[in-house]
C-alpha cells in the first residue's frame, strides 16, 4: 500500500495512505489532504492511484508543485520522491509487496471490465477534460532516477565485473585489439565462418554460428554448446588466430 | 513451392530462474506454415491446461482446415471490407479453442478462472495473418530494423495509449502483469488478426511476456541481427538473456525466418504443378 508522509521542516506531521482512487490536496477542508497554509492553493493537486502505481496532477496551482526539485504538471510517482508544496513536503513511499506475495505478483492476470471500472478505457479523471493540453507535456524530472525499490526494478542486468577484449595474432589486421563491450559480438566471415561471443554475468562464452567448420580454442575445436573462455584462451576462426584476455 | 524450402520455424521454451511449472506453450508447424505462442494463467496447473488447450486446440483444427481450404482466397462469406480466409479460419477456431478452455473452467472447479494469453501466425502466399490476444507479442526483424508488430492488449498499454504515462515510464510500472483479453475467461473473446506481407530475409519472433519484461528490445534485435544465420541458437540465446537478466517468468519464443518467397500456386494449372511437386 503506497502512503504519503506530511512533514514541514523536517518534522513529520502526518502519514496518510492512498486508499483512494482519488486524493485530493488543498488548502480548502474539503480536500483529503489538508494543508493550511497561504502558499498552497484551495484546490492544489490530486493523485490518483490505480492499483500500484499513483500519479500525481497539480490542478493549476498558484505556487505550482515540485517533485524532487523539479516543477511537474502531471508525474507518476516513484518510490521515494519527494513532493513540494510551498514549505512542506510530501514524502511518496511505496512498499515492495510482502515477499510471501512476490511469487504470485507477476503472474499475468486478466482485468475484466466492470470488474476495475476506473481502469477501463475511457481513461480515468486525470486525463481530464482539462489536462487534454498537458498530455504532451513530459515532467522533467520523472524518469531520472529509476525507483529503487519494487521487484520490477531489482533485477539490473548483470555487468561482468571485468572487461573482455579479442586481439588479433595474424592476417592482415594483426595487432588490432577489440573490447568487447556488447552483450554480443560476431567474429568471422559471414558464408564462411562465424562465431559469437556473449557476455554473461558469469563471464565470456564463444560460440558456433555457422559454416562447415568449428573455431578452435587453444588448439580443440568446439562443439554445439557454448564455451567458456578464460583468460589467454587462443582462438583459430576463419584462419585468424586471436587471444581473448581480460582488460 | 513447399512451404518446408521457403520458411524455417524453431521454439525454445524455458520455466525460467524462479518458476517450477512452465504456464507457457508452444507449437509450430513448417508444413502448414503454423506457429502458435500461448501464456498460460491461473492457479495450481490450470495455467498448463489452458495455454495447452490453446495451442493443441489451434494446431488441429487449423492443420485440417489449412488441407480443406486455401488460405489465400478471400473470405467467401464475408462482405466486401472481409479479409482472407485465413482470417476466418483463424477467428473460427479461436473462437472453438475459446469455448473449450471456458467450457473446461466452468465445468472443473479446479480449473475456474484458466485462462491464457495468445500470439499466433499463419505463413501462406508471401503473407502472413497474425492474431493476438493478451500481452504476448509478435515483433519483425526487417533490413536490420526491429519493430513491435502486434500492440499488447494490458492495461499498460491502455495507459500509453490515454496519454497518463510515457513509454520510458511504463518501464518502471507496476502493473506490467495485467492483461484486459484473454482466451478462455469469458464465453466470448475478440481477437485482434491483422495480415501482413512478409520479404525474404524476414525474421519474425513470437515471444511471452517472460522475454519481453525481462530484456530490451534493443538486445533482442541485435541477437536476431547477429545470431539471424543460426535461428536455433538464436532461440536458445534469447531464453539464456531473460535467465541472466533473473528469469523471473516463464520465457518462450518462436523464430520464423523466411527464406524465399512462397507464392501461392493460383489457378488449375498451378494446383496440377502443386500435386507433382
Amino acid at each position: 500500500m503506497a502512503k504519503l508522509i506530511l512533514s514541514m521542516d523536517g518534522l513529520v506531521l502526518k502519514e496518510i495512505s492512498l486508499t483512494k482512487e482519488r486524493t485530493t490536496i488543498g488548502r480548502k477542508p474539503h480536500n483529503d489532504i489538508q494543508i493550511d497554509n497561504l502558499a498552497v492553493s484551495g484546490e492544489h493537486a490530486v493523485i490518483v492511484t490505480i492499483l500500484n502505481d499513483s500519479f500525481l496532477e497539480d490542478l493549476g496551482s498558484t505556487n505550482g508543485t515540485l517533485v524532487n526539485g523539479q516543477p511537474i504538471k502531471k508525474h507518476f510517482l516513484q518510490p521515494n520522491d519527494v513532493i513540494e508544496l510551498g514549505k512542506y513536503k510530501l514524502k511518496y513511499i511505496n512498499e515492495a509487496p510482502k515477499a510471501a506475495g512476490a511469487a504470485d505478483f507477476e503472474k499475468t492476470m486478466v482485468l475484466r471490465p466492470g470488474q476495475m471500472p476506473k481502469a477501463a478505457p475511457p481513461p480515468p479523471a486525470p486525463a481530464a477534460p482539462k489536462a487534454d493540453g498537458d498530455m504532451t507535456q513530459k515532467s522533467p524530472g520523472a524518469p531520472a532516477a529509476p525507483a529503487p525499490s519494487g521487484p520490477m526494478t531489482t533485477p539490473a542486468p548483470a555487468a561482468p565485473v571485468r572487461q573482455g577484449a579479442i586481439q588479433l595474432l595474424s592476417g592482415g589486421n594483426a595487432g588490432k585489439e577489440l573490447i568487447l563491450t556488447k552483450a554480443l559480438t560476431t567474429l568471422g566471415k559471414p558464408g564462411v565462418q562465424v562465431a559469437v561471443i556473449t557476455r554473461r554475468p558469469q563471464g565470456f562464452f564463444i560460440t558456433h554460428v555457422e559454416g562447415a567448420t568449428f573455431p578452435l580454442v587453444n588448439g580443440k575445436a568446439l562443439d554445439a554448446q557454448a564455451h567458456p573462455l578464460n583468460d589467454h584462451d587462443m582462438i583459430e576462426l576463419a584462419g585468424t588466430k586471436m587471444e581473448f584476455f581480460y582488460k | 513451392m513447399s512451404l518446408t524450402d521457403a520458411i524455417e520455424i524453431v521454439g525454445h521454451t524455458d520455466p525460467g530462474m524462479v518458476r517450477s511449472h512452465n504456464e507457457d506453450s508452444i507449437a509450430n508447424d513448417t508444413k502448414s506454415g503454423l506457429a502458435i505462442l500461448a501464456d498460460g494463467m491461473g492457479g495450481y496447473n490450470a495455467g498448463e491446461v489452458a495455454s495447452g488447450m490453446a495451442t493443441t486446440v489451434l494446431m488441429t483444427e487449423l492443420q485440417s482446415a489449412l488441407t480443406q481450404h486455401a488460405p489465400f482466397q478471400p473470405d467467401p462469406e464475408g462482405g466486401a471490407e472481409a479479409g482472407t480466409y485465413a482470417a476466418r479460419m483463424l477467428r473460427e477456431q479461436i473462437a472453438k479453442a475459446n469455448h473449450s478452455i471456458y467450457s473446461a473452467s466452468q465445468s472443473q472447479p479446479q480449473y475456474s478462472g484458466m485462462g491464457t494469453t495468445l500470439v499466433m501466425a499463419v505463413f501462406y502466399d508471401n503473407k502472413m495473418t497474425v492474431a493476438h490476444i493478451g500481452d504476448s507479442r509478435l515483433y519483425r526483424m526487417r533490413d536490420n530494423q526491429f519493430s513491435q508488430v502486434t500492440r499488447d492488449h494490458s492495461l499498460l498499454q491502455e495507459q500509453i495509449d490515454s496519454g497518463m504515462i510515457t513509454p520510458e515510464e511504463a518501464k518502471h510500472s507496476q502493473n506490467k502483469n495485467l492483461v484486459t483479453r484473454a482466451l478462455g475467461i469469458d464465453p466470448t473473446v475478440e481477437p485482434e488478426i491483422h495480415d501482413y506481407e512478409t520479404r525474404p530475409g524476414d525474421i519474425y519472433l513470437l515471444c511471452s511476456d517472460g522475454l519481453s519484461d525481462m530484456v530490451p528490445d534493443e538486445e533482442i534485435g541485435l541477437t536476431l541481427e547477429t545470431l539471424g544465420g543460426n535461428l536455433n541458437l538464436a532461440a536458445q540465446q534469447l531464453v539464456q538473456m531473460a535467465n541472466d537478466n533473473g528469469g523471473r517468468d516463464n520465457v518462450s519464443v518462436l523464430l520464423i525466418k523466411i527464406h524465399k518467397e512462397y507464392p501461392a500456386a493460383k489457378g488449375l494449372f498451378g494446383k496440377f504443378l502443386g500435386w507433382f511437386k
